[in-house]
């Protein structure tokens, strides 16, 4: 609560002006996904600039809603917004990083890596349709594996959540029914299983359930060390989920091409495409002041030019050189000024 | 004034100078505002209250306009993603999850009482009141990560037995089938129960206390035995603090947050046995408070607060309802 009021005080100085100074304070809210590695950019661009960005991960919609409200100079969501909420509410967004899920299982004799999934698979699944892991269409995909005769226990997040979006985007592409009955949301109406507070919810859950499946992010799987899918992606290949995977999905997707880089990076094409893949967008108000909007640009802007082995070392691919490009021409372009 | 006048800070006044009147004497600045402050506390409290049950009120009318009252109250569709929301699947998951707390929690409460106040020798009174009082202490979201990391994969273990042992039951096995994932309706019951056990058993421990000891030893006199000294004599005596005491582990259970949201599972379609998933209003505004972008949305979840707040009201309406028709019952009775 302190430093929420402290950011508060700060935030009401910089309206008059003072953050003209150069010492001084950055705020900004949302994704729980991104914190890592905004939280690792702050500290590095504090040594380096003397600019303090305190970061708040109150999760994507709290992201959007305080930077609606102005309390914060950045929102950050992994759910973009449409072009046409983007105007009507005076904002724009640009991407940051990608990264990736994945499903992890919980299967005895089972190895990590071992098991194959298909998009369509998985919605089944997680639709309920698909009850035990010897079924015909698991079996189909795994010839080679002896896979038990046992109930699957689905495992979902119970909070809501950028991974969640991600996640049901992925799945509403890949089977008709899916967007039919759940849709995607970063809360939806769960048809089966059980659901976990965050990603490490999620993993103690497939922890401890014997036959059960969940997804967490990727980042997270190899920290918890937890026996991890390979999925079929859009091209028919069967692919590990790696850094080189979300990045060859934003490479195909083009961001330049997209208005308010309003894209979405699941299931597309490419031989090496990771399917599950995600990213983060930043938010900013228009008439939020020059000053406030130039140091989130010059921070972000930092970040993109120093920032990407820090990025791979927590698992988050840096975007293209070209997005890169594009953003900046962005900021110009919608802004009416740039760095 | 001698200085042997000032007893331990207050000033022994000659008797000319005191107050002639014992009630409401505000002849001292002392006493005046004292009565103010007392008086403004109380209104305080009840102020409070009122406000929030308006504010809460206010920010539901966007989701009590779309969806009315009865319609929230009996829909079992939550889905933010068509922007369709009704209560049904968390009251009764509220309601379940607190009954189960008070199946097992009062007569555990009721029997750590009687054996502090009736049974234990001095020796051990002290540090199974203590350990009691402890279990108060620790903080809901530490039951939480115990339940979910320690309690959760032992009773997952029990599970399988449950299901052969009660699931088998006619009738009410459909209550006890399931997988055996440890986490669910009954385990959240459990946590709740032993969260809620200290106040009860405090309560009713320093009341049992008070029972004069010439009831008491009257009726060991008589041949009373020890249970029928604790359910004819004690229990009766002291009958209202142990409702208000058990009022109190009721209305925590009933709110309780963190704690079910790590064991219940978090599943909003509703399931016939105790060992699925299912959640409680509590769960589900800590679950999807910071994501709720849409105004409906949050509108949504503030009237499931409000709800909340109604149930715990006739809960309680109804539980002093019960109570007055006992005492009747009793009284014909005697």
């Amino acid at each position: 609560m302190k430093s929420l009021r402290l950011t508060a005080i700060l935030l009401a100085l910089s309206l008059v002006g003072l953050a003209a100074s150069a010492q001084s304070t950055l705020t900004g809210a949302g994704s729980t996904w991104v914190y890592p590695l905004v939280a690792k950019w702050a500290a590095a661009y504090q040594q380096n600039n003397g600019v303090e960005v305190n970061y708040q991960s109150i999760g994507s919609g709290g992201g959007i809603a305080q930077i609606k409200a102005g309390t914060v100079a950045f929102g950050a969501s992994d759910m973009p917004l449409k072009p046409e909420d983007l105007s009507s509410a005076g904002l724009i967004q640009f991407p940051t990083a990608v990264a990736g899920e994945d499903l992890v299982y919980n299967l005895p004799g089972i190895q990590p890596e071992q098991l194959v999934l298909s998009g369509s698979l998985v919605a089944d699944i997680y639709l309920g349709k698909v009850k035990k892991w010897n079924d015909p269409e698991i079996a189909k995909l795994n010839s080679g594996l002896n896979l038990p005769d046992m109930d699957i226990t689905v495992v979902h997040r119970s909070d809501g959540s950028g991974t969640t979006f991600t996640f049901c985007d992925y799945l509403s592409k890949v089977s008709p029914e899916w967007k039919d009955k759940v849709g995607a949301n970063t809360s939806v109406s769960w048809p089966a299983g059980v659901g976990g507070k965050g990603n490490e919810g999620v993993a103690s859950y497939v922890q401890r359930i014997p036959g059960s499946i969940g997804y967490v992010e990727y980042a997270y799987i190899l920290e918890s060390h937890l026996s991890d899918a390979r999925m079929i992606n859009r091209d028919g290949k069967i692919v590990s989920p790696s850094l080189k995977g979300f990045q060859d999905a934003a490479a195909h997707v083009d961001f330049t091409k997209a208005q308010d880089f309003y894209v979405i990076l699941t299931d597309h094409t490419g031989p090496d495409t990771w399917p599950i893949s995600g990213c983060t967008w930043q938010i900013l108000r228009k008439n939020a002041p020059k000053e406030m909007n130039l140091a989130v640009m010059k921070f972000f802007d930092w970040g993109f030019e120093h920032g990407q082995d820090m990025a791979r070392s927590i698992s988050f691919g840096p975007l293209p050189e070209n997005t890169v490009a594009a953003i900046k021409s962005y900021w110009k372009k919608e802004l009416g000024y740039s760095l | 004034m001698s200085e042997s006048d000032v007893v331990s800070g207050i000033e022994i006044r000659p008797m000319s100078e005191r107050p002639k009147s014992v009630g409401r004497s505000w002849h001292l600045p002392a006493d005046f505002f004292f009565h103010k402050a007392a008086v403004f506390a109380a209104f305080l409290v009840a102020g409070v209250l009122f406000a929030t049950i308006i504010a809460i009120a206010f920010d539901s009318r966007t989701s009590i306009h779309a969806f009315g009252i009865w319609k929230f109250l009996k829909s079992s569709e939550w889905n933010p993603v068509t922007q369709t929301f009704g209560a049904f699947p968390f009251i009764i998951g509220t309601l379940v999850s607190s009954a189960i707390a008070m199946v097992l929690g009062v007569p555990i409460s009721f029997g750590v009482a009687v054996f502090i106040a009736e049974i234990a020798p001095v020796w051990i009174k002290r540090p199974v009141a203590a350990a009691i009082e402890l279990l108060a202490a620790i903080p809901s979201i530490v039951y939480g990560l115990w339940g979910l990391l320690i309690f959760a994969p032992v009773f997952a273990r029990a599970e399988p037995w449950i299901n052969d042992k009660l699931g088998a039951i006619p009738g009410i096995g459909l209550l006890f089938q399931g997988p055996p994932m440890g986490i669910g309706m009954l385990t959240a019951g459990i946590v709740l129960a032993i969260m809620v056990l200290p106040y009860m058993s405090s309560i009713m421990r320093d009341v049992f206390l008070v029972v004069p000891s010439s009831l008491r030893e009257s009726a060991y006199a008589m041949g009373a035995t020890t249970w029928e000294v604790a359910w004819n004599i004690i229990l009766p005596y002291t009958r209202t603090a142990v409702i208000g005491g058990i009022f109190l582990g009721l209305g925590r259970a009933l709110g309780e947050t963190m704690a079910v949201t790590f064991v219940i599972g978090n599943s909003n379609t509703l399931s016939s046995s105790f060992l699925m998933p299912g959640a409680t209003i509590p769960s589900v505004l800590a679950n999807e408070f910071t994501e709720a972008t849409t105004k409906l949305y949050v509108s949504s979840l503030i009237y499931l607060g409000l709800i909340l707040i109604a149930v715990t009201l006739i809960v309680r309406f109804l539980a002093v309802l019960l109570i007055r028709r006992l005492g009747r019952r009793e009284g014909a009775a005697a």
